[in-house]
Protein backbone atom coordinates (compact mmCIF):
# COMPACT_ATOMS: atom_id res chain seq x y z
CA UNK A 1 0.00 0.00 0.00
CA UNK A 2 1.24 3.74 -0.26
CA UNK A 3 2.54 5.21 2.77
CA UNK A 4 1.48 9.07 2.15
CA UNK A 5 -0.90 10.73 -0.41
CA UNK A 6 -1.78 14.02 -1.42
CA UNK A 7 -5.15 15.05 -2.09
CA UNK A 8 -4.64 17.62 -4.79
CA UNK A 9 -8.30 18.83 -4.78
CA UNK A 10 -10.79 20.73 -2.31
CA UNK A 11 -14.32 20.73 -1.15
CA UNK A 12 -16.38 17.48 -0.66
CA UNK A 13 -14.25 15.50 -2.84
CA UNK A 14 -11.66 16.08 -0.81
CA UNK A 15 -12.99 15.12 2.59
CA UNK A 16 -14.04 11.84 0.93
CA UNK A 17 -10.69 10.65 -0.73
CA UNK A 18 -9.36 12.10 3.18
CA UNK A 19 -11.48 9.56 4.94
CA UNK A 20 -10.61 6.76 2.73
CA UNK A 21 -7.04 7.34 3.24
CA UNK A 22 -7.74 7.23 6.85
CA UNK A 23 -9.74 4.40 6.91
CA UNK A 24 -6.89 2.59 5.08
CA UNK A 25 -4.66 3.76 7.38
CA UNK A 26 -2.53 6.00 5.24
CA UNK A 27 -1.00 9.14 6.22
CA UNK A 28 -2.75 12.08 3.89
CA UNK A 29 -1.51 15.30 3.02
CA UNK A 30 -4.66 18.14 2.43
CA UNK A 31 -4.03 21.22 0.01
CA UNK A 32 -5.96 24.71 0.34
CA UNK A 33 -6.26 27.97 -1.41
CA UNK A 34 -6.65 31.15 0.74
CA UNK A 35 -10.30 30.85 0.10
CA UNK A 36 -10.44 27.12 1.68
CA UNK A 37 -8.03 27.70 4.73
CA UNK A 38 -11.16 26.96 6.77
CA UNK A 39 -12.39 24.24 5.31
CA UNK A 40 -13.33 21.44 7.70
CA UNK A 41 -11.96 18.66 5.72
CA UNK A 42 -8.60 19.74 6.40
CA UNK A 43 -8.55 18.59 10.67
CA UNK A 44 -8.88 14.89 8.75
CA UNK A 45 -5.36 15.34 6.85
CA UNK A 46 -2.26 14.27 8.31
CA UNK A 47 -0.09 17.36 7.03
CA UNK A 48 -1.69 20.17 4.99
CA UNK A 49 0.26 22.68 2.95
CA UNK A 50 -0.83 26.33 1.65
CA UNK A 51 -0.75 26.19 -2.14
CA UNK A 52 -1.63 29.72 -3.34
CA UNK A 53 -4.29 32.05 -4.02
CA UNK A 54 -7.87 31.19 -4.16
CA UNK A 55 -8.37 31.35 -8.48
CA UNK A 56 -7.86 27.71 -9.09
CA UNK A 57 -4.72 28.60 -11.49
CA UNK A 58 -3.40 30.26 -8.75
CA UNK A 59 -3.75 26.96 -6.58
CA UNK A 60 -5.24 23.91 -7.51
CA UNK A 61 -4.61 24.58 -11.15
CA UNK A 62 -1.14 25.11 -10.49
CA UNK A 63 1.05 22.17 -11.06
CA UNK A 64 3.76 22.97 -10.37
CA UNK A 65 2.84 23.86 -6.19
CA UNK A 66 1.32 20.33 -6.04
CA UNK A 67 4.33 18.87 -7.25
CA UNK A 68 6.02 21.13 -4.69
CA UNK A 69 4.00 19.42 -2.32
CA UNK A 70 4.27 16.13 -3.29
CA UNK A 71 8.33 16.55 -2.72
CA UNK A 72 8.50 18.50 0.63
CA UNK A 73 5.92 16.40 2.04
CA UNK A 74 7.74 12.94 0.96
CA UNK A 75 4.08 11.77 -0.27
CA UNK A 76 4.72 8.50 -2.28
CA UNK A 77 1.18 8.78 -4.01
CA UNK A 78 -1.49 11.73 -5.36
CA UNK A 79 -4.73 11.55 -5.78
CA UNK A 80 -6.27 14.49 -7.91
CA UNK A 81 -10.32 13.91 -7.01
CA UNK A 82 -12.87 14.74 -10.12
CA UNK A 83 -12.68 18.12 -11.63
CA UNK A 84 -9.13 20.43 -11.76
CA UNK A 85 -6.35 18.37 -13.08
CA UNK A 86 -7.64 14.85 -12.91
CA UNK A 87 -8.22 14.46 -16.68
CA UNK A 88 -4.95 16.16 -17.23
CA UNK A 89 -2.54 13.32 -18.54
CA UNK A 90 0.11 15.77 -18.73
CA UNK A 91 -0.15 16.40 -15.11
CA UNK A 92 -0.22 12.32 -14.33
CA UNK A 93 2.92 11.90 -16.06
CA UNK A 94 4.45 14.58 -14.51
CA UNK A 95 3.84 12.94 -10.73
CA UNK A 96 4.92 9.73 -12.13
CA UNK A 97 8.06 11.35 -13.08
CA UNK A 98 8.40 12.49 -9.52
CA UNK A 99 8.63 8.97 -8.60
CA UNK A 100 5.12 8.84 -6.88
CA UNK A 101 2.21 7.10 -7.78
CA UNK A 102 -0.56 8.64 -9.80
CA UNK A 103 -4.13 7.57 -8.21
CA UNK A 104 -5.58 7.07 -11.77
CA UNK A 105 -5.30 5.04 -14.70
CA UNK A 106 -1.97 5.34 -16.73
CA UNK A 107 -1.47 8.26 -18.68
CA UNK A 108 -2.06 7.10 -22.41
CA UNK A 109 -5.45 6.17 -21.16
CA UNK A 110 -5.88 10.12 -19.84
CA UNK A 111 -5.02 11.25 -23.28
CA UNK A 112 -7.45 8.62 -25.34
CA UNK A 113 -10.11 8.97 -23.29
CA UNK A 114 -9.79 12.75 -22.88
CA UNK A 115 -10.25 13.53 -26.85
CA UNK A 116 -14.08 12.50 -27.82
CA UNK A 117 -13.53 12.04 -31.12
CA UNK A 118 -10.42 9.81 -30.60
CA UNK A 119 -12.76 8.03 -27.62
CA UNK A 120 -15.16 7.38 -30.15
CA UNK A 121 -13.70 5.70 -32.36
CA UNK A 122 -12.03 3.56 -30.22
CA UNK A 123 -14.85 2.86 -28.37
CA UNK A 124 -16.20 1.82 -32.39
CA UNK A 125 -13.53 -0.36 -33.17
CA UNK A 126 -13.85 -2.76 -29.70
CA UNK A 127 -17.54 -3.26 -31.11
CA UNK A 128 -19.68 -0.84 -28.35
CA UNK A 129 -22.40 1.32 -29.68
CA UNK A 130 -21.45 4.61 -31.14
CA UNK A 131 -24.18 7.03 -32.57
CA UNK A 132 -23.87 8.61 -35.86
CA UNK A 133 -20.93 11.23 -35.80
CA UNK A 134 -17.85 13.09 -37.19
CA UNK A 135 -14.20 13.34 -36.58
CA UNK A 136 -12.85 16.56 -36.09
CA UNK A 137 -14.68 19.36 -38.42
CA UNK A 138 -11.80 20.96 -40.74
CA UNK A 139 -13.52 23.99 -41.65
CA UNK A 140 -14.20 22.59 -45.14
CA UNK A 141 -18.00 24.25 -44.76
CA UNK A 142 -19.48 22.05 -48.07
CA UNK A 143 -18.47 18.75 -46.09
CA UNK A 144 -19.42 20.33 -42.76
CA UNK A 145 -22.88 20.22 -44.50
CA UNK A 146 -22.78 17.12 -45.86
CA UNK A 147 -21.02 15.33 -43.40
CA UNK A 148 -24.76 17.21 -40.85
CA UNK A 149 -26.74 15.84 -43.63
CA UNK A 150 -25.60 12.51 -44.02
CA UNK A 151 -26.02 12.43 -39.85
CA UNK A 152 -29.19 13.72 -40.38
CA UNK A 153 -31.00 16.57 -38.39
CA UNK A 154 -31.11 17.81 -35.74
CA UNK A 155 -27.33 17.50 -35.28
CA UNK A 156 -24.70 18.26 -31.93
CA UNK A 157 -21.96 20.56 -32.48
CA UNK A 158 -19.20 19.21 -29.35
CA UNK A 159 -15.83 20.64 -28.25
CA UNK A 160 -13.43 17.11 -28.90
CA UNK A 161 -12.09 18.62 -25.80
CA UNK A 162 -14.39 19.15 -24.22
CA UNK A 163 -16.42 18.16 -20.77
CA UNK A 164 -19.49 19.09 -18.35
CA UNK A 165 -21.14 20.43 -21.43
CA UNK A 166 -19.51 23.57 -21.94
CA UNK A 167 -20.20 24.56 -25.42
CA UNK A 168 -22.39 21.98 -26.98
CA UNK A 169 -24.91 23.85 -29.42
CA UNK A 170 -27.83 21.79 -31.17
CA UNK A 171 -28.48 22.53 -34.71
CA UNK A 172 -31.72 22.18 -36.44
CA UNK A 173 -31.27 23.40 -39.74
CA UNK A 174 -28.61 23.71 -42.35
CA UNK A 175 -28.46 27.85 -42.12
CA UNK A 176 -27.75 27.15 -38.73
CA UNK A 177 -24.82 25.10 -39.03
CA UNK A 178 -21.79 27.72 -39.74
CA UNK A 179 -22.34 29.90 -37.09
CA UNK A 180 -23.03 27.21 -34.28
CA UNK A 181 -19.41 25.35 -35.45
CA UNK A 182 -18.19 28.73 -35.09
CA UNK A 183 -19.70 29.77 -31.74
CA UNK A 184 -18.61 26.37 -30.51
CA UNK A 185 -15.31 26.67 -31.55
CA UNK A 186 -14.52 29.98 -29.91
CA UNK A 187 -16.37 28.23 -26.84
CA UNK A 188 -14.14 25.21 -27.04
CA UNK A 189 -11.24 27.47 -27.50
CA UNK A 190 -11.70 29.45 -24.35
CA UNK A 191 -12.88 26.62 -22.85
CA UNK A 192 -9.98 23.88 -23.24
CA UNK A 193 -7.76 25.61 -24.72
CA UNK A 194 -8.55 23.99 -27.89
CA UNK A 195 -10.80 25.11 -30.41
CA UNK A 196 -11.16 21.00 -32.19
CA UNK A 197 -15.08 20.82 -32.82
CA UNK A 198 -17.42 17.63 -34.20
CA UNK A 199 -20.57 16.89 -35.01
CA UNK A 200 -23.35 13.75 -33.43
CA UNK A 201 -26.49 13.13 -33.75
CA UNK A 202 -28.58 14.70 -31.16
CA UNK A 203 -30.79 12.07 -29.72
CA UNK A 204 -33.80 13.68 -28.36
CA UNK A 205 -35.43 13.20 -24.99
CA UNK A 206 -32.30 10.42 -23.87
CA UNK A 207 -31.44 8.64 -21.08
CA UNK A 208 -28.02 9.12 -19.55
CA UNK A 209 -26.70 6.07 -18.10
CA UNK A 210 -23.25 5.05 -17.06
CA UNK A 211 -21.18 2.36 -16.20
CA UNK A 212 -18.63 2.15 -13.33
CA UNK A 213 -15.48 0.33 -13.57
CA UNK A 214 -12.44 -0.59 -11.98
CA UNK A 215 -9.19 -2.01 -12.96
CA UNK A 216 -6.09 -3.13 -11.78
CA UNK A 217 -2.58 -2.60 -13.01
CA UNK A 218 -2.55 -6.30 -15.26
CA UNK A 219 -5.26 -4.52 -16.90
CA UNK A 220 -8.02 -6.86 -15.31
CA UNK A 221 -11.70 -4.68 -15.28
CA UNK A 222 -14.79 -5.82 -13.59
CA UNK A 223 -17.98 -3.06 -13.45
CA UNK A 224 -19.94 -2.16 -10.71
CA UNK A 225 -23.21 -1.81 -12.90
CA UNK A 226 -25.07 0.98 -14.02
CA UNK A 227 -26.11 4.50 -12.54
CA UNK A 228 -28.63 6.50 -14.00
CA UNK A 229 -27.35 10.34 -14.75
CA UNK A 230 -30.48 11.53 -16.49
CA UNK A 231 -31.92 14.35 -14.37
CA UNK A 232 -29.91 17.46 -15.62
CA UNK A 233 -29.65 20.97 -15.53
CA UNK A 234 -27.13 23.02 -18.53
CA UNK A 235 -26.28 19.79 -19.31
CA UNK A 236 -25.08 18.74 -15.62
CA UNK A 237 -25.90 16.28 -13.47
CA UNK A 238 -28.38 16.82 -10.41
CA UNK A 239 -29.56 13.74 -9.26
CA UNK A 240 -28.29 9.93 -10.00
CA UNK A 241 -29.43 6.94 -8.87
CA UNK A 242 -28.76 3.41 -9.26
CA UNK A 243 -29.79 0.77 -10.50
CA UNK A 244 -31.52 2.37 -13.67
CA UNK A 245 -34.88 2.36 -13.24
CA UNK A 246 -36.89 1.18 -15.68
CA UNK A 247 -35.03 -0.96 -17.76
CA UNK A 248 -34.69 -4.28 -18.22
CA UNK A 249 -31.92 -5.83 -16.14
CA UNK A 250 -30.64 -7.85 -18.57
CA UNK A 251 -30.74 -4.82 -21.20
CA UNK A 252 -28.28 -3.02 -19.28
CA UNK A 253 -26.48 -5.87 -17.90
CA UNK A 254 -24.96 -7.01 -21.26
CA UNK A 255 -23.92 -3.44 -21.97
CA UNK A 256 -21.94 -3.61 -18.24
CA UNK A 257 -20.22 -6.77 -18.99
CA UNK A 258 -19.28 -5.77 -22.89
CA UNK A 259 -17.85 -2.47 -21.60
CA UNK A 260 -15.96 -4.54 -18.98
CA UNK A 261 -15.18 -6.80 -21.52
CA UNK A 262 -13.78 -4.27 -24.33
CA UNK A 263 -11.86 -2.68 -21.73
CA UNK A 264 -10.59 -5.49 -20.25
CA UNK A 265 -9.13 -6.32 -23.52
CA UNK A 266 -7.23 -2.59 -23.91
CA UNK A 267 -5.99 -3.12 -20.78
CA UNK A 268 -7.61 -0.21 -18.72
CA UNK A 269 -5.94 0.19 -15.29
CA UNK A 270 -8.05 1.81 -12.78
CA UNK A 271 -11.06 3.59 -12.00
CA UNK A 272 -13.21 4.98 -15.17
CA UNK A 273 -17.09 5.24 -16.24
CA UNK A 274 -18.20 4.81 -19.57
CA UNK A 275 -21.48 7.24 -20.06
CA UNK A 276 -23.57 5.95 -22.58
CA UNK A 277 -26.78 7.45 -23.79
CA UNK A 278 -30.30 5.34 -24.35
CA UNK A 279 -32.51 6.81 -26.80
CA UNK A 280 -36.52 6.46 -26.60
CA UNK A 281 -35.97 3.15 -28.69
CA UNK A 282 -33.67 1.70 -26.02
CA UNK A 283 -30.41 1.92 -28.28
CA UNK A 284 -27.08 2.97 -26.33
CA UNK A 285 -24.81 4.77 -28.04
CA UNK A 286 -21.12 5.69 -26.66
CA UNK A 287 -21.16 9.42 -25.14
CA UNK A 288 -17.47 9.20 -23.37
CA UNK A 289 -15.25 7.87 -20.83
CA UNK A 290 -14.62 9.55 -17.45
CA UNK A 291 -11.20 8.79 -16.44
CA UNK A 292 -11.40 9.58 -12.93
CA UNK A 293 -13.76 9.00 -9.52
CA UNK A 294 -17.59 10.91 -10.55
CA UNK A 295 -19.25 12.87 -8.25
CA UNK A 296 -21.86 10.05 -8.18
CA UNK A 297 -20.05 7.57 -7.05
CA UNK A 298 -21.52 7.17 -3.63
CA UNK A 299 -24.45 5.90 -4.89
CA UNK A 300 -22.74 3.10 -6.13
CA UNK A 301 -21.12 2.06 -2.93
CA UNK A 302 -24.18 2.33 -1.43
CA UNK A 303 -26.01 -0.24 -3.74
CA UNK A 304 -22.67 -2.49 -3.69
CA UNK A 305 -21.13 -2.03 -0.52
CA UNK A 306 -17.99 -1.12 -2.00
CA UNK A 307 -15.74 1.77 -0.89
CA UNK A 308 -14.58 3.09 -4.83
CA UNK A 309 -11.95 5.46 -3.41
CA UNK A 310 -10.31 2.90 -1.06
CA UNK A 311 -10.78 0.42 -4.51
CA UNK A 312 -9.00 2.92 -6.23
CA UNK A 313 -6.56 3.54 -4.30
CA UNK A 314 -5.59 0.15 -3.63
CA UNK A 315 -5.63 -0.50 -7.14
CA UNK A 316 -3.09 2.03 -7.76
CA UNK A 317 -1.06 0.63 -5.41
CA UNK A 318 -0.83 -2.08 -7.09
CA UNK A 319 -3.27 -4.87 -5.63
CA UNK A 320 -5.32 -7.51 -7.77
CA UNK A 321 -9.04 -6.98 -8.54
CA UNK A 322 -9.67 -10.34 -6.64
CA UNK A 323 -7.66 -9.19 -3.75
CA UNK A 324 -10.11 -6.06 -3.49
CA UNK A 325 -13.18 -6.39 -4.80
CA UNK A 326 -15.57 -9.77 -3.75
CA UNK A 327 -16.02 -12.06 -6.47
CA UNK A 328 -19.63 -11.86 -6.59
CA UNK A 329 -21.14 -8.12 -6.89
CA UNK A 330 -24.65 -7.54 -6.31
CA UNK A 331 -26.66 -4.25 -6.01
CA UNK A 332 -28.72 -4.49 -2.43
CA UNK A 333 -31.84 -1.95 -2.57
CA UNK A 334 -31.53 1.73 -4.79
CA UNK A 335 -29.76 4.97 -4.03
CA UNK A 336 -30.60 8.17 -4.73
CA UNK A 337 -27.95 11.42 -4.81
CA UNK A 338 -29.22 15.20 -4.85
CA UNK A 339 -26.83 17.83 -5.75
CA UNK A 340 -27.53 20.81 -3.72
CA UNK A 341 -25.59 23.98 -4.80
CA UNK A 342 -25.12 27.04 -4.09
CA UNK A 343 -27.76 28.35 -6.68
CA UNK A 344 -31.56 29.82 -7.28
CA UNK A 345 -34.10 27.40 -7.85
CA UNK A 346 -35.32 28.84 -10.84
CA UNK A 347 -32.72 30.41 -13.16
CA UNK A 348 -29.87 28.21 -11.76
CA UNK A 349 -27.64 31.56 -11.20
CA UNK A 350 -24.99 31.00 -9.00
CA UNK A 351 -25.21 32.60 -5.08
CA UNK A 352 -22.03 32.82 -3.50
CA UNK A 353 -22.32 33.90 0.22
CA UNK A 354 -21.72 33.18 3.83
CA UNK A 355 -23.31 29.90 5.33
CA UNK A 356 -25.32 32.22 8.08
CA UNK A 357 -26.89 28.26 8.74
CA UNK A 358 -25.78 25.22 7.65
CA UNK A 359 -27.32 21.97 9.04
CA UNK A 360 -26.96 19.03 6.59
CA UNK A 361 -29.85 16.38 7.87
CA UNK A 362 -29.42 12.75 9.57
CA UNK A 363 -31.25 9.84 9.58
CA UNK A 364 -31.28 6.19 8.47
CA UNK A 365 -30.09 5.43 5.04
CA UNK A 366 -28.85 8.80 4.47
CA UNK A 367 -25.55 9.65 3.63
CA UNK A 368 -23.99 13.50 3.19
CA UNK A 369 -20.90 14.62 1.38
CA UNK A 370 -20.08 18.02 2.05
CA UNK A 371 -16.96 20.18 2.20
CA UNK A 372 -18.51 23.07 3.72
CA UNK A 373 -19.62 23.50 7.43
CA UNK A 374 -22.06 26.08 9.15
CA UNK A 375 -20.11 30.16 9.11
CA UNK A 376 -18.19 29.03 6.25
CA UNK A 377 -18.08 31.24 3.20
CA UNK A 378 -19.10 29.80 -0.17
CA UNK A 379 -16.85 31.71 -2.75
CA UNK A 380 -17.44 32.74 -6.46
CA UNK A 381 -13.97 30.79 -7.17
CA UNK A 382 -15.32 27.35 -7.58
CA UNK A 383 -18.11 25.22 -8.80
CA UNK A 384 -21.85 25.81 -6.72
CA UNK A 385 -21.98 22.28 -5.09
CA UNK A 386 -22.93 22.80 -1.07
CA UNK A 387 -23.44 18.71 -0.74
CA UNK A 388 -24.60 15.66 -2.16
CA UNK A 389 -26.80 14.20 -0.22
CA UNK A 390 -27.70 10.35 -1.21
CA UNK A 391 -30.38 7.94 0.20
CA UNK A 392 -30.46 4.47 0.36
CA UNK A 393 -33.42 2.00 0.46
CA UNK A 394 -34.61 -1.31 -0.30
CA UNK A 395 -36.91 0.23 -2.99
CA UNK A 396 -37.15 3.24 -5.13
CA UNK A 397 -39.98 4.58 -4.39
CA UNK A 398 -38.70 5.05 -0.39
CA UNK A 399 -35.37 6.11 -1.80
CA UNK A 400 -37.02 8.67 -2.85
CA UNK A 401 -39.35 9.59 -0.20
CA UNK A 402 -36.33 9.17 2.16
CA UNK A 403 -34.29 11.50 0.47
CA UNK A 404 -37.37 14.29 0.35
CA UNK A 405 -37.59 14.27 3.51
CA UNK A 406 -33.67 14.78 4.03
CA UNK A 407 -33.55 17.71 1.49
CA UNK A 408 -36.53 19.31 3.44
CA UNK A 409 -34.57 19.28 6.64
CA UNK A 410 -31.59 20.80 5.51
CA UNK A 411 -30.97 23.81 6.84
CA UNK A 412 -29.34 26.10 4.47
CA UNK A 413 -29.25 30.27 5.15
CA UNK A 414 -26.82 32.94 3.54
CA UNK A 415 -26.88 31.43 0.25
CA UNK A 416 -29.51 30.71 -2.30
CA UNK A 417 -30.16 27.04 -2.98
CA UNK A 418 -31.59 24.26 -5.14
CA UNK A 419 -33.07 22.53 -2.92
CA UNK A 420 -37.03 23.43 -3.66
CA UNK A 421 -36.03 22.80 -7.42
CA UNK A 422 -34.79 19.16 -6.69
CA UNK A 423 -37.78 18.36 -4.08
CA UNK A 424 -40.50 19.02 -7.35
CA UNK A 425 -38.61 17.24 -9.81
CA UNK A 426 -38.22 14.55 -7.13
CA UNK A 427 -41.65 14.67 -6.08
CA UNK A 428 -43.05 14.38 -9.71
CA UNK A 429 -45.18 11.74 -11.12
CA UNK A 430 -42.30 11.98 -14.76
CA UNK A 431 -39.74 11.06 -12.30
CA UNK A 432 -41.78 9.04 -9.75
CA UNK A 433 -42.68 6.71 -12.50
CA UNK A 434 -38.68 6.11 -13.91
CA UNK A 435 -39.74 7.44 -16.94
CA UNK A 436 -36.68 9.90 -16.93
CA UNK A 437 -34.78 11.66 -19.92
CA UNK A 438 -32.54 14.92 -19.98
CA UNK A 439 -34.94 17.08 -20.23
CA UNK A 440 -36.96 16.27 -17.26
CA UNK A 441 -35.55 18.69 -14.52
CA UNK A 442 -36.49 21.43 -17.48
CA UNK A 443 -39.84 20.33 -17.99
CA UNK A 444 -40.75 19.56 -14.46
CA UNK A 445 -39.75 23.05 -13.53
CA UNK A 446 -41.66 24.87 -16.34
CA UNK A 447 -44.43 23.52 -14.95
CA UNK A 448 -44.25 24.02 -11.04
CA UNK A 449 -43.02 27.64 -11.76
CA UNK B 1 -34.66 60.27 -21.55
CA UNK B 2 -34.44 58.56 -18.64
CA UNK B 3 -30.85 56.89 -17.34
CA UNK B 4 -30.49 53.67 -15.00
CA UNK B 5 -28.22 51.03 -14.37
CA UNK B 6 -27.46 47.61 -15.45
CA UNK B 7 -27.23 45.61 -12.43
CA UNK B 8 -25.10 41.95 -12.33
CA UNK B 9 -27.74 39.72 -10.48
CA UNK B 10 -25.01 37.65 -9.37
CA UNK B 11 -22.38 37.71 -7.28
CA UNK B 12 -18.86 37.19 -8.93
CA UNK B 13 -16.17 39.26 -10.89
CA UNK B 14 -16.44 40.59 -14.12
CA UNK B 15 -15.33 38.27 -17.19
CA UNK B 16 -15.76 40.63 -19.83
CA UNK B 17 -16.94 43.85 -21.02
CA UNK B 18 -18.70 43.84 -24.11
CA UNK B 19 -20.09 47.46 -24.68
CA UNK B 20 -18.55 50.47 -24.93
CA UNK B 21 -19.24 53.71 -23.48
CA UNK B 22 -21.26 55.91 -26.64
CA UNK B 23 -22.66 52.87 -27.92
CA UNK B 24 -26.46 52.21 -28.37
CA UNK B 25 -27.97 48.50 -27.29
CA UNK B 26 -30.83 47.37 -28.41
CA UNK B 27 -33.32 45.95 -25.20
CA UNK B 28 -32.23 42.39 -24.06
CA UNK B 29 -28.25 42.81 -25.77
CA UNK B 30 -25.86 42.14 -23.41
CA UNK B 31 -23.46 44.93 -21.50
CA UNK B 32 -20.70 42.78 -19.62
CA UNK B 33 -20.09 38.69 -18.63
CA UNK B 34 -20.20 37.82 -14.81
CA UNK B 35 -17.71 34.71 -14.05
CA UNK B 36 -19.37 33.11 -11.04
CA UNK B 37 -19.33 29.30 -9.58
CA UNK B 38 -17.50 28.26 -12.83
CA UNK B 39 -20.61 29.88 -14.81
CA UNK B 40 -21.02 33.01 -17.60
CA UNK B 41 -24.10 34.98 -16.76
CA UNK B 42 -24.34 38.03 -18.76
CA UNK B 43 -25.83 41.61 -17.52
CA UNK B 44 -28.83 42.63 -19.84
CA UNK B 45 -29.51 46.30 -20.78
CA UNK B 46 -33.30 45.50 -20.20
CA UNK B 47 -34.71 48.52 -22.29
CA UNK B 48 -31.44 49.00 -24.37
CA UNK B 49 -30.24 52.61 -25.16
CA UNK B 50 -26.82 54.68 -25.31
CA UNK B 51 -24.26 53.34 -22.85
CA UNK B 52 -23.12 56.79 -20.85
CA UNK B 53 -21.02 55.02 -18.22
CA UNK B 54 -19.08 51.51 -17.50
CA UNK B 55 -18.91 51.06 -13.69
CA UNK B 56 -16.11 48.22 -13.36
CA UNK B 57 -13.37 47.05 -15.22
CA UNK B 58 -12.50 43.31 -16.36
CA UNK B 59 -11.14 40.89 -13.28
CA UNK B 60 -13.47 43.45 -10.97
CA UNK B 61 -15.37 42.09 -7.93
CA UNK B 62 -18.84 42.85 -8.27
CA UNK B 63 -22.10 41.38 -6.00
CA UNK B 64 -25.39 40.86 -6.54
CA UNK B 65 -27.50 43.62 -7.03
CA UNK B 66 -24.25 46.07 -8.01
CA UNK B 67 -24.81 48.47 -10.50
CA UNK B 68 -22.44 47.70 -13.13
CA UNK B 69 -23.40 50.12 -15.81
CA UNK B 70 -25.57 53.58 -16.79
CA UNK B 71 -27.53 53.61 -19.67
CA UNK B 72 -29.93 56.40 -21.00
CA UNK B 73 -33.25 54.82 -22.68
CA UNK B 74 -34.99 56.72 -25.17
Amino acid sequence: MLDKVVVANRGAVAARVLRALNSLGVSSVAVYSDADADAPYLALASETFHIGAAPARESYLNQDALLEVLRVSHADGLHPGYGFLSENHRFAQRVQDAGACFVGPSPRWIDAMGHKTRARELAAQHGLPVGRGTGVLLGDSQAMLRAAEQIGYPVLVKPAAGGGGIGMIAVYKPEELAAAVERAASLAERGFANAEVYLERLVERPRHVEIQVLGDSTGAVRHLFERDCSVQRRHQKIIEEAPAPAIAREHVERLAAQVAQVLGRIGYDNIGTVEMLMGPDGQFSFLEMNTRLQVEHGVTEEVTGVDLVAAQLRSAAGESLSEILPARIAMDGHAIQARVYAEDSKRFFPSPGPLQRFRPPRGEGIRVETGYREGQQVTAHYDPLLAKVIAHAPTRQAAISRLVEALEAFEIQGVKNNVPALVAILRSDEFRSGRVHTGLAAEVLARVR
Amino acid sequence: MATYEARSEVTGSVWNVVCEVGQRLEPGDTVMVIESMKMEIPVIAEDGGVVKEILVAKGTAVTEGQPVAVLEAK
